[in-house]
């Protein structure tokens, strides 16, 4: 258990560096914190509450819950119905809406749907019942994709065979390449998600922050790291610069954890992959390699074709992509709850919706 | 070595019917000398007590109090396992009902239970479960005056399922209700939130590591009779079970029709119980608890109402957490120790854990 050092909580600590950031700023910027937990952070913390007002927070499609593509969701719908199956997941996985039903929903049918906390969980569940197939769904950013790859490695020296993934994982970089790149962007400014780079290190933004004319900022996840974040982000968009600094040091090196890229190096290869919300980013996903293809639940299972249909109110894309925020659209806490969540952004707790349903919604 | 030789017994030597099974057989749930006899040895020998020994198919309830009303509250008690730190469900079953009926400002002074067993449930832990619901209804002053016992077919139920439906009563002028908090009133609870919902999720097997936390089940009778006896204002009284410190909250906001406001640093979190939600995205506001209730009152009364659950045994803690602000729809506003505010809902449905 790593200790959180309660100054990084510390409320007249953060206010300084707020009261800095007014200092600083002269006219109006966006920003984009990409990971949805700094968003759940922001919102828990009423962090936004405190920024200037020519500060803007946009909310990035870092919840990788929320990002897990339409399609993903029915195979898994479909895997985890199948009679012989054990499926397995994160928790947040289980009620985001596919077309129709949900992986609770697939559970109360009677299919064996169980949260794990980490994929390693998996091999231990295949291993007490042989003669069941264990799927996993493999759901996550860099962060969750070392341990994915050493449940894979596990798995295939100790020639565990009833264990597969249905791969979904993202990769942060080809997102911000994607935002960056479309003509709609207003994000002049990033904090980098603290955790993805403890994992990959900062050198793969440093030719972002170049090609993009932005300021990237390595951002951790406390109240004084966001703050911290924020002030440097806003410094270099004040002094005209682009560059990607580090407000994480703590954590985070320029070349980040080489065992964990390694592993993931191993296992994994960059592949196209959908969005959901998005659309298809080049190269933004991790797929098996060839020599762990047999590990793909994609390949054991015959499933069959649905068609594919969001419900025609929610403007998930939007709100993943910056264009839109939560408040802008109209199903928000109407037709669109987290009891009733329409789009995949309101199930997630890390998803912007349900981060301002549940901490912002003052106006009711 | 030669064996011992076996006697071989000839004539009339009918095999006798296995009496002392280690687990629940569908035999005991015939109504005939098996049900008797699990009665006889697991419940009556636990809770015998001059109205439950009259084993007659109901129970007189001798009382009949002037200026006092009665109160009834019923609940079943489904916890998987039956077994975690700081509690089993035979304590829980108790406590649960006891707490609902102390909750109208009443004095809980009888139950009575249904328990449900699977075939193949070992009577070993029956009777562990049985002595510690002996213990809290000893604990609590109430007595089971009247009980069943039904089995089920094995993976018909799930071990054992307990209800209890309790009895008490209060006196007929108190106005104790989620619908009576009254703006400036100010809002106490009384101990520290999530121990039960960590030591459950713990015992599931869904931590992944010892945190340490063991449940906080516990009678709160006496507690609501000290505040009682002394005479308070009391306007609402809830304990914040399933859904926990929030969503009761928010239920009260909305039966009343105020605003409640929350300040965020004077909620009592002990500290393991905030670093397991820290590491697992858990947030110790939704968390279940057993033995933690929440008191709303004139302000004028929060002093005094503070020293005496303090002086009880299961409100050491307790701790000046807010008050009511004027009327409203009803939300629940949480101040942060950064001034900021945010607005706490309603669990959603199963409280889920973030994926990082």
């Amino acid at each position: 258990m790593t200790e959180t050092p309660t100054n990084l909580r510390d409320a007249s600590l953060t206010k300084a560096i707020m009261a800095e950031i007014r200092r600083v700023t002269t006219q109006a910027w966006n920003i984009m914190e990409i990971c949805g937990g700094q968003t759940h952070a922001i919102m828990q913390f009423g962090l936004d509450q405190l920024l200037p007002p020519e500060i803007t927070l946009i909310h990035g499609p870092g919840c990788p819950v929320c990002v897990t593509s339409l399609q993903a969701i029915e195979q898994g719908l479909q895997i985890a119905s199948h009679p012989n199956v054990i499926f397995t997941t994160f928790g947040d996985m289980l009620r985001v809406p596919g077309n129709q039903a949900d992986l609770f929903g697939a559970r109360s049918q009677g299919a064996d749907v169980r949260v794990v906390y980490s994929p390693l969980d998996s091999l231990k569940i295949a291993k007490a019942n042989p003669n069941k197939q264990v799927v996993f769904f493999a759901i996550g950013f860099e962060t969750t994709a070392p341990t994915i790859a050493s449940t894979i490695l596990t798995a295939s020296k100790s020639g565990i065979n009833n264990f597969s993934i249905l791969p979904a994982n993202v990769l942060v970089p080809p997102a911000i390449r994607a935002i960056l790149s479309n003509p709609a962007n207003r994000v002049q400014g990033f904090l980098a998600a603290g955790h993805v780079c403890a994992v990959m290190g900062y050198h793969e933004y440093l030719p972002i922050a170049e090609q993009y004319q932005i300021p990237i900022v390595v951002t951790g996840f406390e109240p004084v790291d966001l703050a911290m974040g924020i002030l440097m982000t806003v410094q270099q968009l004040e002094a005209g610069q682009h560059e990607v600094s580090n407000a994480y040091p703590r954590f985070v090196t320029l070349e980040g954890n080489l065992v964990a890229q390694e592993m993931i190096a191993q296992v994994f290869e960059p592949v196209d992959r959908q969005w959901r919300g998005i659309g298809t980013i080049p190269l933004s996903g991790l797929g098996l390699r060839r020599e762990f293809a047999s590990f793909n639940a994609l390949s054991r299972f015959e499933l069959a074709k649905t068609p594919l249909s969001e419900s025609p109110l929610c403007i998930a894309g939007k709100v993943l992509s910056g264009v839109a925020k939560p408040l802008d659209c109209p199903a928000f806490g109407n037709e669109c709850t987290p009891s009733h969540p329409l789009g995949a952004p309101m199930v997630s707790s890390e998803g912007a919706c349900a981060a301002y349903y549940r901490y912002h919604r003052t106006s009711a | 070595m030669t064996q011992p030789e076996i006697p071989i017994l000839e004539g009339s030597n009918c095999p006798l019917p296995i009496k002392n099974r280690g687990a629940i057989v569908l035999g005991h749930g015939s109504g005939g000398q098996m049900t008797h006899d699990l009665i006889r040895e697991v419940f009556q020998s636990r809770l015998s007590n001059t109205i439950l020994n009259t084993a007659n198919d109901a129970a007189n309830i001798p009382e009949a109090l002037p200026g006092k009303r009665l109160v009834v509250s019923t609940d079943a008690h489904i916890v998987s396992p039956l077994f975690f730190a700081g509690g089993d469900i035979g304590r829980l079953a108790v406590c649960g009902t006891v707490n609902d009926v102390a909750m109208l400002g009443a004095d809980p002074r009888y139950l009575t239970a249904t328990f449900i067993l699977e075939e193949g449930f070992s009577i070993h832990e029956l009777e562990l479960i049985v002595d510690s619901f002996a213990n809290a209804c000893l604990e609590a002053g109430v007595e089971l005056i009247a009980a069943d016992t039904k089995v089920t077919e094995k993976g018909k139920s799930d071990k054992l399922f307990i209800s209890t439906t309790g009895f008490g009563w209060a006196d007929s002028r108190l106005q104790i209700g989620g619908e009576q908090a009254k703006p400036g009133d100010a809002v106490i609870i009384s101990g520290p939130l999530g121990n039960h919902g960590i030591a459950v999720a713990e015992a599931r097997g869904n931590l992944g590591f010892s945190s340490q936390v063991r449940s906080d089940i516990a009678p709160l009778n006496q507690m609501v009779k000290a505040l009682l006896d002394a005479h308070l204002d009391v306007h609402v009284l809830r304990d914040p079970t399933r859904g926990g410190l929030a969503t009761t909250l928010v239920e009260i906001a909305r039966q009343s029709r105020v605003n409640i406001e929350l300040d965020e640093e004077s909620i009592p979190i002990d500290k393991p119980v905030r670093k397991t939600c820290e590491l697992l995205g858990l947030d110790p506001l939704y968390l279940a608890n057993e033995g933690k209730l929440i008191l709303i009152l004139p302000a004028d009364q929060a002093e005094e109402a503070l020293h005496i659950m303090r002086s009880t045994r299961y409100g050491e803690q307790a701790h000046l957490i807010g008050q009511v602000l004027g009327s409203s729809r009803g939300q629940v506003l949480l101040k942060t120790p950064f001034g900021t505010t945010r607005v706490l809902e309603m669990l959603a449905g199963e409280m889920l854990p973030r994926i990082c």
